[in-house]
């Protein structure tokens, strides 16, 4: 009988896992499980075009005619619910088993929800396809908008529902949106582009709860102050599908551990994307990355190890990028508290500008507004400056 | 044809973006010169201003990866490819012909 790969996830991530596996030769029998019923989609555009209905369904669908020939076995609307790591079989629900003699994780993370939201209409978080549809429904229907969490996802949401016509309040607990990937000094000027494009954003300031009987009404928070909303999003963070490994033996942390190939603890596993957390030499810890780039990156050296043909463990340079009112933002490296951010050239007022992230008089990340072609030269220069992993 | 630059002008790992009915981009890969659709088959976004590694091309926005020799996407989340045009280097200048090398190359 033919081998076995058994992918766990049918997003960006499992979908390279696949791609990564045929390209690597393999040429046993791989099946893809996915919880959702849909074929493997582009999650970015949800809160950009296809929220904004501009991009369609086709537009997003990731697979292309070309992956017929991969010979792919999907089981899609299919959940994961154990993994016996003996006999690497994955438990389904089902009821049933897939033996496989390799398993590659890659069941993603889902949002983070706001405690006592529940059962109340108009409440919204985004991260599939189906979130995306019902809070587009909701949205040209509505007046008032309230976001809660100014990251990327809150920012993003905001911008296509300004383009909608939306009133739009955004509110952050934290002094300044977006101050852990960027530093306090960049996150409050990618902030600015909220009320450039007539957003309100209220930050350091907590949300006490949501106002509403059946549907949401408004937003109290922790001054007292109420926002009336039609629609509320809450974008407050991710959290790693792990829960199904809990009684596996699969090393756990803040997602699966893994080493810098995507092994984990247990033999023939391998773990990419969203759910996993990669040993960095560089952080000297495992960190679980949430890019794209990530997601798409990781699947050809974790395929590499568990078919035992990996070679030295990449040295990525985490990249991800923003698309909101209209401005292109773009990121790539690693900051850390302490690093001197230096504008190198465009302006801050001018929204186009490329900063750069210092360590000791040495570049260690940067950010680009509306300056794709100078921030593609740095991000490549950060990758061949990339120190090698002791 | 199109003239370019000098090849001079254009040295290896550097792209070059040509205004025509639909813009071309231009390549040189160790000498080798090249030339696709600029815009990107995703996301309106300049190739030129990608992120070339070997004989690809990734789209400086969303990181679609495009192959220069067939213009096949090497990379999501672009599906549709970009057409290859023909390159011609005479007396020390790059020129390019409008007219896709090949029909439908998918």
């Amino acid at each position: 009988m033919s081998p076995t790969v058994a992918v766990v996830g049918a997003s960006l991530a499992g979908l390279s896992a696949a791609r990564a596996l045929r390209e690597q030769s393999y040429d046993g029998r791989i099946v893809v499980l996915g919880d959702e019923p849909h074929a493997p989609y582009d999650r970015p555009p949800l809160s950009k075009g296809f929220l904004a209905g501009t991009t369609s369904l086709d537009d997003i669908t990731l697979t292309a005619p070309d992956d017929e020939d991969l010979a792919l076995e999907w089981r899609l609307h299919t959940t994961a619910v154990g993994l016996d790591r003996v006999s690497r079989s994955v438990l389904l629900d089902d009821g049933t088993e897939l033996q496989a003699d390799g398993v590659v994780l890659a069941t993603g993370a889902r949002a983070r929800r706001l405690p006592g939201a529940e059962g109340l209409d108009g409440v919204h978080v985004l991260r599939s396809l189906d979130d995306a549809i019902s809070l587009r429904a909701d949205l040209v229907a509505a007046g008032r908008l309230v976001v809660i969490g100014a990251g990327f996802i809150g920012a993003e949401v905001a911008s296509t529902a300004r383009g909608l016509g939306l009133e739009v309040t955004v509110v952050e607990s934290q002094p300044v949106p977006l101050a852990a990937p960027l530093g306090t000094d960049m996150g409050a000027v990618c902030a600015e582009l909220h009320a450039d494009h007539g957003t309100r954003l209220l930050t350091g300031t907590g949300v006490a709860g949501l106002v509403g009987t059946t549907r949401v009404e408004a937003v109290e928070l922790t001054d007292g102050t109420r926002l009336p909303a039609d629609v509320v999003v809450v974008g407050i963070g991710a959290i790693p599908n792990t829960e199904w490994l809990a009684h596996s033996g699969v090393a756990l942390g803040n997602g699966v551990l893994t080493d810098a190939c995507g092994a984990t603890n247990t033999p023939g596993v391998v773990a990419v994307g969203d759910c996993a957390a990669a040993w960095s030499a560089v952080a000297e810890r495992h960190v679980r990355i949430e890019h794209w780039t990530s997601a798409l990156e990781q699947p050809a050296t974790a395929v590499a190890t568990l078919l035992g043909t990996g070679g030295p463990a990449p040295t990525p340079v985490p990249y991800f990028w923003s698309d909101q009112y209209g401005a292109r933002i773009q990121f790539a490296g690693s900051r850390q508290e302490g690093d001197v951010a230096r504008v190198v050239e465009g302006s801050c007022a001018d929204r186009s500008f490329l900063v750069l992230y210092e360590r000791d008089g040495h570049p260690v990340a940067v950010l680009g507004m509306n300056q794709p072609r100078l921030f593609t030269r740095w991000r490549r220069q950060l990758r061949s400056a990339a120190p090698t992993p002791r | 044809m199109i003239p370019v630059c000098p090849t001079t002008a254009l040295p290896p790992g550097e792209a070059t973006r040509v205004e025509a009915d639909e813009p071309i981009a231009v390549f040189n890969v160790d000498g080798e010169f090249y030339a696709i659709d600029d815009t990107c088959t995703h996301q309106d976004a300049s190739l030129a201003d990608g992120w070339l590694d070997g004989c690809t091309v990734e789209c400086p926005l969303h990181a679609s990866c495009f192959d220069l020799r067939t213009g096949k996407v090497s990379g999501p989340p672009a599906k549709t490819p970009v057409r290859t045009h023909r390159v011609v280097v005479q007396d020390g200048m790059v020129y390019v012909q409008t007219e896709p090398v090949a029909d439908g190359v998918a």
